[in-house]
This record gives C-alpha cells, sequence and structure tokens, in this order.
C-alpha cells in the first residue's frame, strides 16, 4: 500500500522522532497550535470570524476528504448535506421548540439517513457515477430550499434562533472561533481514529484497488457506503454549526458552487491528509479575503493561484510539502 | 511630559477615535458598501458599484463633505450572504466605517442586518423586499420600492380601468415568490380579485401551457405577471402568440430596455409601474424629479457608456440620503442615523423620500409612474384617466 497520507500513516522502521511527528497526537497538537496561535495576533474581531468559519468549513472537508482520499468516491453534492443541517436548526427550534443541540442532532441523523438510502445503490456503482449522481442530488436539495417557500423562506432565506446553552445565548465571532476550533479538533481526533481503525486500512485499501479489496476479503460496497454516511454527517454538523453563526441563512449554502468550493479545498490541501483538509480551507476562505485590494481582478488572481498550488503542489498543499521535507531530510 | 500622561493622552485619544470613527482625525469619512457585484445579482450590484465610485469621487473633486474627503470601501460579496456577512464584519471591525450603502438582495441584507444594529451603525440597504424595514430597525433603511407598492400601483390602474377579477402568473424565483405574496396581500384593498394562479421556473423556456389555462379560465380580465430576468419576456411573447385579449400588467422588475428588445413587438400594449429614471427625458418640465433623473442618468450614461438602470439609481439615492445625513450630522454613526431617519423631502431617483421613526424607506406610490409600451418604447399613462 503506498504511503499517500503522510500526516497518519508513516512506516513504522523511519525511527521515533518520525513517529511521533506523524502520530496521531502530533496531528491534533499541530491542529490545536493552529487554532490557538492566531489569535494573539488577531487585531479585531474580523479575523475571528474569517477563522471561525474556516474551522467550522474544515469540519465539512474533513469529512468530504474521508470520502474522497481513504474511500476514492467523489461527491460533488455535498453542500446539500451542509444545507440539511443548517436548515434542521433554522426550522426546528422555531417551528417547533425544540432545543438548537437537538436539532443539529436530528439534522445529522436526517443527514445520516439521506446519505443511506442514496447511497446504498448508487455505491454499487463505479467510477464517474458517484459524482454524477450526488450532482443531482445536492441540486435537488438546493432547489427544495429555494422553492417550498412557505417553509424555508425561500430564496431569500431564514433566520437561525440563537443558540443558547446552559441559558447562555451564544454569541459573538471570538466565541464562535473557540466553539469552531474546538469542533474542528474533535472532527479532527475521530477521523484520524477512524482512519487508524480497520475501517480505516480497509478504506485505504478501496482507495488504491477495489479489486484487491474485494479479493482480500474487504466489502467494498459496505465501506463506501459507510465513508459516505460518515461524511454527510460531517457536513451537517458543520452546516448546522456555520447557521447557528451566521444567524440568517440563505439556499446558496447548500448551492452547487459551494459543493464545487469543498472539494477544492479537500484536492488543494491534499487528499487523504487530515492536516491538509484543515489547511486547504484555510487556503480557500482566506486568499480571497487577503485580494480584496485587487478588486476587479480578484477573481483572476484567486484562480491562478489555485492552479500554481495544483501545477507544484500536486498532491495537496500538506502531502507535497510534507514529501519535500522528507527527501531534504 | 510625564510617561503615564502621555499614555492616558494616547489612550483618551484613540478612544475618541475609536468613538469618531478612525476617519475623523484623518479629515476621511470612511463609507461601506458590500454589493454582489459578480454572481447570479450581478445586474444589481454591478451598476450600484459604478454610481458609488462616480458620485464618490465627484463629491471628493468637489471638497468633499464639509472640508472632508469621503473614502469608499467596496467589497463584492458574488451574491453569497454568508460572504456578505464576513464583509460587513471587516466593514465595521476593521476598516471602522461610519455608514453603510449597499446589500444588494434581500438575502445579503437580512444576513447583514443583526451586525450593523448591534455595532449601531447606519444601513442604507439596495434590497428589494418589504420585510428589511417591516419592522422598523433602530438603524437599518432602505431605498428602492418595495413589491408591495408595485402591486398597489398595478391595482390602482386596474382600478381606473374597472378591472375586478385577474389572473397572476409568477416565477418562483425570489423576485417573484415576494411579489406574488405582497399582491395577494393587498388585493382585498383594491377590490381586485386573483382568479387564478399560475408559475413558472426562472429558467423555463416556453409558459404557452400556464398562459393557456388563464386564456380558457371564465371571468379573467387582466393578467398580472410577476417576475425579472428573461421568464416576463417569454411570457410576453406567449401571450401574444396565443392572443389572450385581456390586458397584461408586468412588474418593476423588467423595467429595462432589454426587456423590450427581449419581447419584441408583443410587449405593445403591455403596462408596467417603474421609476421615473425610465422615462426621464419624457417627464414634463413641470416635474419636480425631472432635473434629477435627468442629471443622474446623463452621468451614468457618459461615465460607464452603459444604459441607465433603476438599480443603479437605488445606490445614487442611498449615497445621496447619507451625504446629506452627514452635512447635517459629521461623522459619529448614531448622530447620521437620527439624521438620515429626519430626511424629509428629499428628490431621488425612486421619487421624494420622506423618512419617519416608523418609516425607514420613505416612498409613497407617486414614486411610481405607470408606463405603457408603444412602438418599443415606454410612454407614460396619465395618471388621471387610463
Amino acid at each position: 500500500m503506498t504511503s499517500h497520507s503522510p500526516d497518519i500513516a508513516a512506516p513504522p522502521a523511519a525511527g521515533l522522532l518520525a513517529r511521533l511527528a506523524s502520530g496521531k497526537l502530533a496531528v491534533l497538537l499541530v491542529l490545536a497550535l493552529l487554532v490557538a496561535v492566531p489569535p494573539l495576533f488577531f487585531p479585531s474581531g474580523f479575523y475571528y470570524r474569517v477563522g471561525a468559519i474556516v474551522w467550522i468549513l474544515a469540519i465539512a472537508t474533513i469529512g468530504l476528504n474521508l470520502l474522497m482520499g481513504f474511500a476514492g468516491q467523489v461527491s460533488l453534492g455535498h453542500a446539500g448535506f451542509l444545507g440539511i443541517g443548517a436548515y434542521a436548526v433554522a426550522l426546528l427550534p422555531s417551528r417547533y421548540g425544540i432545543h438548537g443541540i437537538a436539532a443539529m442532532v436530528i439534522g445529522a441523523a436526517l443527514s445520516a439517513f439521506i446519505a443511506w438510502v442514496a447511497g446504498r445503490p448508487i455505491l454499487r456503482l463505479r467510477g464517474h457515477y458517484l459524482a454524477v449522481a450526488t450532482l443531482g442530488f445536492g441540486i435537488l436539495i438546493a432547489m427544495v430550499l429555494t422553492n417550498e417557500q412557505w417553509l424555508t423562506g425561500g430564496p431569500d432565506g431564514m433566520r437561525v434562533p440563537r443558540l443558547v446553552l446552559f441559558d447562555w445565548p451564544v454569541r459573538g465571532s471570538d466565541t464562535w472561533y473557540w466553539i469552531g476550533g474546538g469542533a474542528m479538533l474533535i472532527a479532527a481526533w475521530l477521523a484520524l481514529n477512524l482512519v487508524d481503525s480497520p475501517t480505516g486500512r480497509a478504506l485505504r485499501a478501496i482507495h488504491d484497488s477495489e479489486v484487491a479489496a474485494r479479493v482480500i476479503g474487504v466489502d467494498v460496497a459496505r465501506y463506501k457506503l459507510a465513508a459516505f454516511v460518515i461524511s454527510a454527517v460531517y457536513a451537517s454538523v458543520a452546516g448546522s454549526l456555520l447557521a447557528f453563526f451566521d444567524g440568517h441563512i440563505t439556499p446558496d449554502a447548500a448551492g452547487f458552487l459551494r459543493s464545487v468550493e469543498l472539494v477544492t479545498m479537500v484536492v488543494i490541501g491534499g487528499m487523504g491528509s487530515v492536516v491538509g483538509s484543515v489547511i486547504g480551507t484555510l487556503v480557500i476562505v482566506v486568499l480571497p479575503q487577503t485580494l480584496t485590494f485587487l478588486s476587479d481582478y480578484k477573481h483572476i488572481m484567486v484562480g491562478a493561484f489555485i492552479m500554481l498550488f495544483m501545477i507544484f503542489l500536486r498532491a495537496g498543499i500538506v502531502p507535497s510539502l510534507a514529501a519535500l521535507v522528507r527527501r531534504r531530510g | 511630559m510625564a510617561g503615564w500622561t502621555r499614555r492616558v493622552f494616547a489612550g483618551a485619544a484613540a478612544a475618541a477615535l475609536m468613538a469618531f470613527g478612525a476617519s475623523a482625525a484623518q479629515a476621511q469619512i470612511k463609507i461601506g458598501a458590500v454589493l454582489s457585484v459578480t454572481g447570479p445579482a450581478s445586474f444589481l450590484g454591478d451598476p450600484s458599484k459604478k454610481t458609488l465610485e462616480i458620485y464618490v469621487e465627484q463629491i471628493n473633486a468637489a471638497g468633499g463633505i464639509n472640508g472632508q474627503r469621503l473614502q469608499l470601501i467596496i467589497y463584492d460579496d458574488g451574491g453569497d450572504a454568508n460572504q456578505a456577512r464576513t464583509f460587513a464584519t471587516r466593514l465595521i471591525e476593521d476598516d471602522k466605517i461610519v455608514a453603510m450603502v449597499g446589500g444588494s438582495t434581500t438575502g445579503t441584507t437580512m444576513a447583514m442586518i443583526p451586525l450593523f444594529e448591534e455595532a449601531r451603525i447606519p444601513f442604507i440597504s439596495l434590497g428589494g423586499a418589504i420585510q428589511i424595514i417591516d419592522p422598523v430597525r433602530a438603524y437599518t433603511f432602505k431605498t428602492p420600492h418595495t413589491d408591495r407598492m408595485a402591486c398597489e400601483k398595478i391595482f390602482q390602474d386596474l382600478q381606473r380601468r374597472r378591472l375586478t377579477n385577474i389572473a397572476m402568473i409568477s416565477g418562483t424565483d425570489g423576485f417573484g415568490a415576494s411579489m406574488h405574496d405582497q399582491c395577494v396581500a393587498v388585493a382585498p384593498r383594491y377590490g381586485v380579485t386573483i382568479a387564478h394562479t399560475e408559475r413558472y421556473g426562472p429558467r423555463d423556456s416556453d409558459m404557452t401551457p400556464q398562459l393557456t389555462n388563464i386564456r380558457n379560465r371564465q371571468g379573467v380580465q387582466a393578467v398580472v405577471n410577476a417576475g425579472f430576468g428573461q421568464g416576463p419576456a417569454i411570457v410576453t411573447r406567449n401571450y401574444a402568440q396565443l392572443q389572450v385579449p385581456h390586458p397584461l400588467y408586468q412588474s418593476h422588475g423588467v423595467a429595462s430596455k432589454q426587456f423590450i428588445d427581449l419581447a419584441g413587438d408583443a410587449a405593445n400594449g403591455v403596462r408596467l409601474p417603474a421609476s421615473a429614471l425610465l422615462v426621464a427625458s419624457m417627464l414634463p418640465d413641470s416635474d419636480p424629479q425631472k432635473s434629477v433623473v435627468v442629471n443622474y442618468a446623463r452621468t451614468f450614461e457618459q461615465k460607464t457608456g452603459q444604459p441607465v438602470s433603476t438599480f443603479g439609481g437605488h445606490a445614487y439615492d442611498g449615497l445621496m440620503i447619507l451625504v446629506e445625513a452627514i452635512k447635517k450630522a459629521g461623522a459619529d454613526p448614531r448622530k447620521i442615523r437620527d439624521a438620515i431617519e429626519a430626511t424629509r423631502g428629499f428628490m431621488g431617483t425612486a421619487g421624494v423620500v420622506n423618512m419617519s421613526a416608523t418609516d425607514h424607506m420613505g416612498l409613497d406610490l407617486t414614486a411610481f409612474r405607470m408606463l405603457e409600451i408603444r412602438n418599443r418604447d415606454w410612454t407614460i399613462v396619465p395618471e388621471g384617466g387610463s
């Protein structure tokens, strides 16, 4: 099996130091530092907001990476699950008085169920069928959210009631920065554990060769389905958090462009790398903010940067740089 | 000066800066705009951006406001509510603006409102729907007419023509859906009965089935089409092909030359409510709005080489209301808010604006003109007769 995930699967012979540096704990430590250190340099609340968005979207990216980087399947409709999570916390508390956290859990369960039902027939197919089917699924969710105006407020969106934890209304970009960061760390920890488990090994086997995996007795369809369901739950939770944070949600959250953005984050950061997912999200969210001074040329430059990343860091930012360091060292 | 006094002094100065917005000390007044310059709503955001840039430059060339230059910071949200909220945070927290014009769509506006209300910074939205200003929020204003007013203007015209039974055909996009609901809400007040309802998707290319239903429906006397984009043009063409005998009304959403080009001769006889901007040169000289709309249209067309649109006009109104307020109140956001709310008799491209504590838009029905398309051009329907 090739090691396409340097931050989690280093060969045992690489020495204690290398193992430490690539162990689960080290990855979590790197991510924790990434969350904890930047606020020391934040000049205003705006930076907390951008940071919070990065951590929240990174949860969805980590989930999608489990599907893309490990199970080797592309989902072009993942924002659909983001939308389900978001509208769950917008609708359930305001219409049925369900607590925000419970609404988030219900949204995640609904996403898991939909992924399971939709994934069962689709994931028996190989190649691009899943990509096409998920593409249709994502557009379907966005259409429902746009057209069912009596329920969702239509294209103008709807208000999301503020999350209240133990009588304490959660507000402010800085608070959400730490909540998002914490949730992202938990998500990363769960993903790392999953990757290290027999399920993770089976998924990687499928990624490398479906035929070989089947020959050694891996139930390919079942594991692909598991990865799809898990990634849907990740996206749903991210959608819920994003909706709580924004306080207002529109069907754009479930749109096709958002799905493509998530795939871009995974690919830019590095397939099969948890840290890569976070870095990919960071780049895609922060890049447009830093390039605003270019005004009309911003979009061209964002595109150019993404192309440069793909040309020079082909395996994604984190795996490519890790390989570079290993070769030099 | 002793170290600690200097520090206290510096601290006080910094606090004062925060209070008045960092601009005061640099003799600059920072205002912001979050617009949908790209993406699906770019037809709203793009003319707004150009308008703001042209007029801020003009104001600065003429010496600014009260001797202070205006600094305009524009961000493009691409029509995405989440991005809009991020940029709004940036304007408030990082750029420290004193007021904001913009928010091109209702969706982006609604996402940004809580931030401005919390930061107590005046926010003049360019979004259409009535929910922006109803209920009234302390710091949120808007300049475009609401879709409810378009419905009322159409129903007034129906009353003049003594037509009471109508059919509606509406797009399922944000504009069409919102206007449809508002028309249903105000119809009883004008004694209008909506006898039949049809819908179409924003990308549909044939509305013959829906219009056939309407034609076959007994008792329908007129048809109202709520929608924008190319949908209404297709409705108009199909309507003529089917030779539906009733008068057809379009909304202010299609009030552009492009609509006439798309619909062709089928558009003859179609009526629609629109802002005076479209018929600037046709207004009688006695019309108090004439000079404002003629000047704006000329400036915009000269500087950009593009035909003027009502959406740019909304940005003009927003900027000018804000400029008037800053002239009176200085650069303190709270005082600017009070001054905006006190706007009376302001003549904008959308009509006369009279704001109050209970009305943060300030337009009435006279802001709309009822137009009829004849020979591929606009004509003004006299308000007296029909």
